[in-house]
């Protein structure tokens, strides 16, 4: 009893953590920018392929991972000096540029690359609870998402770039005007964003197969996890996460991952029927009133 | 007539342009006669998927709205147009049957889609994010129906291996049904773009078309002006999407086959790229465009379709960046001015 009891949490935290960690570099971009960043999930993609590709080069697979998450960020910043800085007023063209990067990138890796990469086994082992056995793994990563969580909180909350950045969110000519950097800001944030895309990779690369259109089995948790939550990463994405891993880890354990991901893109469309602004608009409207 | 094919909202009014039209659809007609029946079969692949293009172009180029869902909809109406051919069987007008009823399938699911989207105040980025989230969902779902589990009625879906068996689109004719493949189909595709293409040119330059370009430029002032903004998007999202479900339709109905790779990424960019390279707010320039980008993606592709794609992926950073208003267009504006001057 308890192991099934059990295993409705573990199947929740698992979705949880998937929903978190693959939508929290997007959702900092977009609300920094209001940029919805299309070549994300290649940058989970680059995490995965560093991670992987320095493991097998002999480091420990922390220091890998690590490796993975400073190489999707260092492509991040550069990609944001490059393609997105021109694009700063049109949103919606920053869009179309970064669907271009990531054709680009998934099209250039397979041709460079192949189609097949050496994955890494999944490590820790396993435990049990009742009759039923879990991987220890898939229980690091919840404590990864709860950590990303505590990260953005502590930076944006808590450091003076962060009080900059949410200047900047707020009113960016404003902010510009009291002399903060902004663009300095917006590349930063970019490089975080992409960071953390590269971490969701790094953390997932022990747990999947690698293949350059990888990016593509992420990105429709992510983008649904941003058009729910909306602007803000704490009172958007960790709530919406939430409410959308309950409706996915149900429909998972009753009908499947594909039925699972269907049923939870028309809970999407149901919610943002009804919540236009995502839950943070939500939530910033009850708290203003 | 005429004066109503003709207005601000498109490229190309004059009598010159018209003639030039004229002229290309007469050496379209004439082109069976003297190219090979591979070439002929060819050139209708093309044609098949500028009813898509120019779907997008009037959603995005003239109604404002980035709709990542094409394939979403060709997808609607490739594997409807194979379920209910299947079933119904080709003959005595069933295969047109079944064209008209995928469409239908393709223009319902856009309606549906679209008023939840349209009338949650879905807009901008996440209009984008949300039809391509669907896209790449059905994608899946496609993809694993592998198992003998997933037919409907006699028509197996077939998963990544992709669904067959259906058989091309029959015209009834006098008693007898003629098979529209090679130069009948491409005839029959040739009549249906050019309708295509004159019915959405009378539909942007009708009072229709003024209204949903005065909502693209500020859909506020729209509303305050008395227009029920939300209608007249959802109506061009629906007959935007019906253009990918005829496509799609079309597609497995000259292949006889489709797999879900059509639906998924990157199929799904492939749209985005034509329309913005050829640029979104004129429709002969997205007709142009789209054909001569098909005809590069497919010379390229002999050699290698990764490369091919990387190049798309390019040549969409580059438009986006150095030509945002698409390259036709920049031609077409051009020539109008280089024949404004000589004319005045």
């Amino acid at each position: 009893m308890s192991g099934d009891l059990f295993s409705y949490v573990y199947q929740f935290a698992d979705v949880f953590a998937f929903l978190v960690l693959s939508a929290a570099g997007l959702a900092i971009i977009f609300g920094m920018m209001g940029i919805i960043n299309m070549a994300h999930g290649e940058f989970i993609m680059c995490g995965v392929y560093v991670t992987s590709a320095t493991y097998h080069m002999g480091l420990p697979l922390v220091l890998a991972q690590a490796c993975g998450t400073a190489a999707a960020g260092l492509v991040g910043v550069v990609l944001e000096y490059l393609v997105i800085r021109p694009l700063y007023a049109r949103p919606l063209d920053s869009l179309l540029v970064t669907l271009g990067v990531s054709l680009i990138a998934t099209q250039g890796t397979l041709v460079i690359l192949g189609s097949t990469f050496p994955g890494i086994g999944t490590p820790l082992g396993s435990f049990d609870v009742g009759v039923y056995t879990f991987s220890t793994y898939r229980m690091v990563l919840f404590a990864a998402a709860i950590g990303v969580l505590g990260f953005v909180y502590v930076l944006f909350m808590r450091t003076g770039f962060g009080v900059q950045a949410r200047a900047t969110m707020q009113n960016a000519a404003m902010a510009r005007a009291l002399g903060v950097p902004t663009s300095r800001i917006y590349a930063l944030s970019f490089g975080i964003g992409a960071a953390l895309a590269g971490l969701c990779g790094a953390l997932y690369a022990p747990t999947m197969n690698l293949i350059p259109t990888m990016g593509a089995g992420f990105i429709v948790e992510a983008f649904v996890t941003v058009v729910v939550g909306g602007a803000s990463v704490l009172l958007g994405t960790a709530p919406a996460a939430a409410v959308l891993a309950i409706i996915r880890s149900g429909l998972n354990a009753w009908y499947g991952q594909v039925i699972g991901q269907i049923g939870l893109l028309i809970a999407v469309i149901l919610i943002v029927r009804v919540l236009p602004s995502g839950f943070s608009g939500w939530l910033a409207r009850r708290s203003a009133s | 007539m005429f004066q109503r094919l003709n207005g601000p909202q498109t490229l190309g009014n004059g009598r010159g342009f018209w003639i030039g039209a004229l002229a290309v659809f007469a050496v379209a007609v004439a082109f069976p006669a003297v190219a090979d029946p591979y070439d002929v079969g060819n050139f209708a692949y093309f044609l098949i998927w500028i009813f898509m293009a120019l779907g997008l172009c009037l959603m995005w180029g003239y109604g404002g709205m980035l709709s990542f869902g094409q394939t979403f909809f060709f997808g609607l109406g490739g594997y409807g147009y194979g379920v209910i051919e299947i079933n119904i069987g080709a003959a005595h007008g069933g295969s047109l049957a079944a064209l008209v009823l995928a469409v239908s399938v393709a223009a319902l699911a856009a309606a549906i889609l679209g008023y939840f989207m349209i009338y949650g105040r879905i807009g901008g980025v996440f209009f984008g994010i949300v039809t391509l989230s669907t896209t790449l969902a059905l994608a899946a779902f496609v993809g694993q129906t592998a198992g003998p589990e997933w037919t409907v009625g006699t028509a197996r879906l077939n998963g990544f291996n992709g669904m067959q068996g259906m058989s091309s689109l029959q015209l009834p004719w006098f008693g007898r049904d003629i098979d529209l493949e090679e130069s009948a189909l491409y005839y029959f595709l040739l009549v249906l773009l050019a309708a295509t293409y004159v019915g959405l040119r009378l539909l942007v330059n009708s009072r229709f078309g003024n209204v949903l370009v005065a909502i693209r430029e500020d859909p506020q002032r729209a509303e305050l002006l008395g227009y029920d903004v939300r209608r007249y998007q959802l109506v061009t999202f629906v007959i935007g999407s019906l253009l990918a479900g005829l496509s799609g339709a079309l597609y497995t109905a000259w292949g006889q086959f489709i797999t879900p790779s059509s639906i998924g990424l990157p199929a799904a960019a492939m749209p985005i790229v034509w329309v913005a390279f050829a640029g979104r707010s004129d429709l002969t320039a997205t007709f142009v465009g789209t054909f001569v980008l098909l005809f590069a993606f497919q010379t390229i592709t002999i050699y290698s379709e990764q490369s091919a794609l990387v190049l798309m992926g390019l040549l969409l950073v580059a438009t986006v960046l150095f030509a945002p208003r698409g390259l036709m267009v920049g031609v077409g504006q051009s020539l109008a001015r280089y024949s404004a001057r000589r004319g005045g």
